[in-house]
């Protein structure tokens, strides 16, 4: 479908950008230290942090692929929506307060906080870019594809331009000004979100949807037909059929799902769809990839506009009676009214015909029974790999979300543990409430007659614009601003990877306060750059993969070692190290070998692939898990530090009354007393054995509490 | 150094309660979502069971979306009521309050 520039896109697209620079600019003469360039000097308010970890999450996977999904499978689009929503109650049951307390800047300073060990500083940064780039591609990608149908740009050009004004935003201000800037994308989106749900529930549903009569809808046309022998008779004579009709690859061969036939008529060719059981052939949209790489869109080149949008009710009964409009519908009234009517879906089908590759889509009726319960695109309830392949899916989503080191790096922005866990419990409300209205965006593109069939992921952004263009450009530059954002986070995580725990405590570089925003300012301009440099790489892939892979790797990398680190006190440095290592190696090398790669990637029959399921988190988090108990039970020190040694090492540090003082202690007397490193060994003890008293303390006391 | 938090917030005295309570609350939760993950993966009939207006699929999914709420708002009352208990039998320990409502 081609796609007229806005002027009003534009305009209010570049404000939008230049309000950001703005902010960037204006908290870069703010930032100074490296407090305040990682962790935006630790005083961001709870409830703006909340609102800025809605605008982290809810990422362009998030805002056009689930309500994409939605508008072209249904219900299990929304599955979706539930997994990555539950996925904070991990956050907020289990890491957030606990992260808050034992890091600095990253996640690895939280992992790495019991042990100083260069093992973990190296595999846990190491997976922090892993998990970070993975995450960056598929939003890099989605910026060239957002870019191209509302401004008019090359898909280069928008992956340049969002890469360069988030190096920007990160290189001047790092994590002040990308919290503001997240605060402000995810406030946006769920304001204007509601505002098109609202629409959509008063504009109601509608088996002619002409976009409350400002767009005409496509008319369709049928024709009755019947065979005799080898000859398919018409219904209409204006059209003909080619004679060796039943053995062309459109029509397949005998186990074709759908069968296609090419009719002519005033010298112009189209597919068309032979509905068997109908005893009717339909309208189909076709995409024809020719040798010489140009397409054509239903026959023609795609600036004629002949590749209509699509998505309508077949069937809409209200208290059992056939309507045409319903009207105005509450919530519950307008997805019952789904529920019981039937919807036009658009399968597509893969045919190659000669030197041609077509891709032809096909109007199939679904009744919203079906359409609003799991089956349209996961394979469950029919085989043990596909149930096995779903339940591995939720899981990743489940346990993924708490581990992704862009949402990690959020908790540092606060000043305690209680702000830590409040942000949590703001951002499932938003977050929550913007996954509920995804099932009204996604449902409602899908029967408002304005699918692009080619690019589901404009499904939330065409909605709009059947409500009129200036809703169209607010979306439209929200979802930019969505991608810009959500690069922003990635890439503070990334840098702080690099500086803080690369170069900094890994390599053993000292730097100045100064020197470390200045590594982390470079590290940002560096990452920036291969994400730009990837995000051309990859145009054209299918991003969901790769947010696919991030997830996966996210839950098997970093979540087992978070887990056993706060849970199980044999939990060893090498155990860490090990299960971050397992996690990422598995979970990689699982879906390299699985058939979705094979398929999409390789070009090889799925059939082949040795894992039978595409998604690895089934296998690979309990693997990692194990690693880190084997790992760990092997590696068990006995005491670290003698009786004697421990009471002589008080001796020394009892003068000083709190731990901050004995870290300064520790500086400044190592020369002539005890070595740094024993001094902090000795540190160490003490802190976990008074933990350990606090903890016996607490639970004497918390029958109390309970009163 | 370069260990420990950005920010010094005194002791935090409940985190034994807080981190027991979050566990329990994190098993409710987890068995609740494993339903819904099984019931999709190896009944879907089940989900198109009719409830009310609408089916056990957007009835369940929805409902996990509220009842995440609704623990989360749970768990901030008694932990932040926790820490203001052991601020109070601790005194002179300052609970984390700061930045607080």
């Amino acid at each position: 479908m081609p796609y007229q520039p806005s002027s009003w896109a534009i305009a209010i697209f570049v404000f939008f950008v230049g309000f950001v620079l703005w902010i960037a600019y204006y908290y870069a003469r703010r930032t100074k230290t490296a407090k305040g360039y990682f962790a935006a000097g630790g005083n961001i308010h709870w409830a703006v942090n909340g609102i800025a970890f809605a605008g982290d999450y809810l990422s362009a996977a998030s805002f056009l692929g689930i309500c994409g999904m939605i508008a072209a499978f249904g219900y299990d689009g929304f599955l979706y929506s539930i997994g990555y929503l539950a996925g904070w109650i991990v956050a907020l049951f289990v890491v957030a307060e606990p992260m808050k307390r034992l890091g600095k800047y990253t996640f690895t300073d939280a992992l790495d906080s019991k042990f100083n060990s260069k093992g973990i500083q190296f595999t846990a940064a190491l997976s922090t870019l892993v998990v970070s780039i993975f995450y960056l591609i598929p939003q890099m990608v989605g910026a060239g594809v957002l870019v191209k149908p509302l401004f008019g740009m090359p898909h280069h050009v928008g992956v340049i331009l969002v890469g360069a004004i988030v190096i920007i935003i990160v290189a001047t201000a790092g994590m002040a000004s990308t919290t503001y800037v997240q605060f402000l994308k995810g406030g946006l989106l769920i304001i204007f979100s509601m505002t098109v749900v609202i629409a959509v529930l008063s504009r109601g549903l509608s088996t002619n949807p002409d976009a409350g009569g400002e767009k005409p809808y496509h008319k369709f046309i049928t024709i009755p037909y019947s065979i005799e022998g080898e000859t398919l008779a018409l219904d209409d004579p204006s059209y003909t059929v080619a004679d060796d009709w039943q053995s062309s690859a459109l029509y397949g061969g005998a186990d074709a799902k759908a069968r296609f036939v090419t009719l002519t008529k005033d010298g112009e060719e189209h597919v068309w769809f032979l509905n068997e059981k109908a005893g009717i052939l339909e309208e189909t949209l076709t995409v024809t990839a020719l040798p010489n790489g140009n397409k054509l869109y239903n026959g023609s080149p795609q600036t004629e506009g002949k590749f209509f949008a699509v998505g309508h009710m077949k069937e809409i009964l209200i208290n059992g009676k056939p309507v045409e409009k319903t009207g105005n519908l509450d919530p519950t009234a307008y997805l019952s009214a789904i529920l019981n009517g039937t919807v036009i879906i658009w399968p597509a089908a893969k045919i190659t015909d000669g030197d041609n590759k077509l891709t032809v889509y096909y109007p199939k009726a679904v009744s919203g029974a079906d359409l609003l319960r799991p089956g349209q695109k996961f394979n469950v309830g029919k085989t043990a790999a596909g149930n096995i392949n779903f339940i591995s899916l939720m899981l990743a989503l489940f346990l993924g979300t708490a581990a992704l080191p862009h949402i990690l790096i959020r908790y540092y922005t606060v000043p305690s543990p209680a702000c830590a866990r409040k942000s949590t419990i703001v951002a499932i409300a938003a977050i929550g409430f913007f996954y509920v209205l995804t099932l009204f965006l996604g449902l409602g593109a899908m029967t408002s007659g304005v699918m692009d069939l080619t690019d589901s992921n404009m499904a939330a952004p065409l909605l709009a614009k059947s409500f009129g263009v200036i809703l169209f450009a607010i979306i439209s530059a929200i979802a930019f601003a969505t991608v810009l954002g959500t690069v922003s986070g990635l890439i503070v995580a990334a840098s702080g990877a690099v500086a803080h725990d690369l170069i900094n405590r890994f390599f053993n570089v000292k730097l100045s306060d100064k020197g470390k925003v200045l590594a982390g300012k470079l590290a940002a301009i560096g990452v920036g750059l291969i994400a730009m440099w990837l995000g051309i790489k990859y145009q054209g892939m299918n991003v969901s993969y790769l947010v696919g892979w991030a997830f996966a790797v996210a839950a098997s990398a970093n979540l087992p070692a978070i887990v056993m680190l706060l849970f199980w006190p044999k939990t060893t440095s090498k155990g860490i190290a090990a299960s971050v290592v397992v996690g990422i190696v598995s979970s990689v090398g699982l879906i390299l070998l699985s058939p979705e790669m094979y398929k999409e990637l390789y070009a090889l029959d799925p059939k082949l692939a040795p894992f039978p399921i595409d998604s690895p988190a089934i296998i690979s988090v309990p693997l990692s898990f194990l690693t880190l108990v084997v790992v760990s039970l092997f590696t068990q020190k006995k005491a670290a530090v003698s009786v004697e040694e421990l009471e002589a090492a008080e001796e020394r540090v009892a003068p000083h009354e709190t731990y901050e003082e004995l870290e300064v202690a520790a500086e400044t007397e190592h020369m002539e007393l005890l070595s740094l490193e024993e001094l902090i060994a000795v540190i160490q003890e003490l802190r976990a054995e008074n933990a350990q008293l606090r903890q016996q303390l607490a639970e004497s006391k918390a029958p109390d509490l309970t009163e | 150094m370069d260990h420990g938090p950005s920010t010094h917030w005194g002791e935090d005295l409940a985190s034994g309660y807080k981190t027991r309570l979050g566990l329990w609350m994190f098993l409710a939760y987890c068995i609740v979502y494993a339903g819904f993950v099984v019931l999709n993966s190896v009944s879907p009939q089940i989900m198109a069971m009719a409830v009310g207006r609408l089916n056990l699929a957007i009835v369940y999914g929805f409902g996990l979306i509220v009842l995440a709420l609704v623990m989360a708002l749970v768990y901030n009352t008694l932990t932040s009521r926790a820490e203001e208990r052991y601020a109070a039998m601790f005194k002179g320990g300052n609970a984390d309050e700061e930045g607080d409502e």
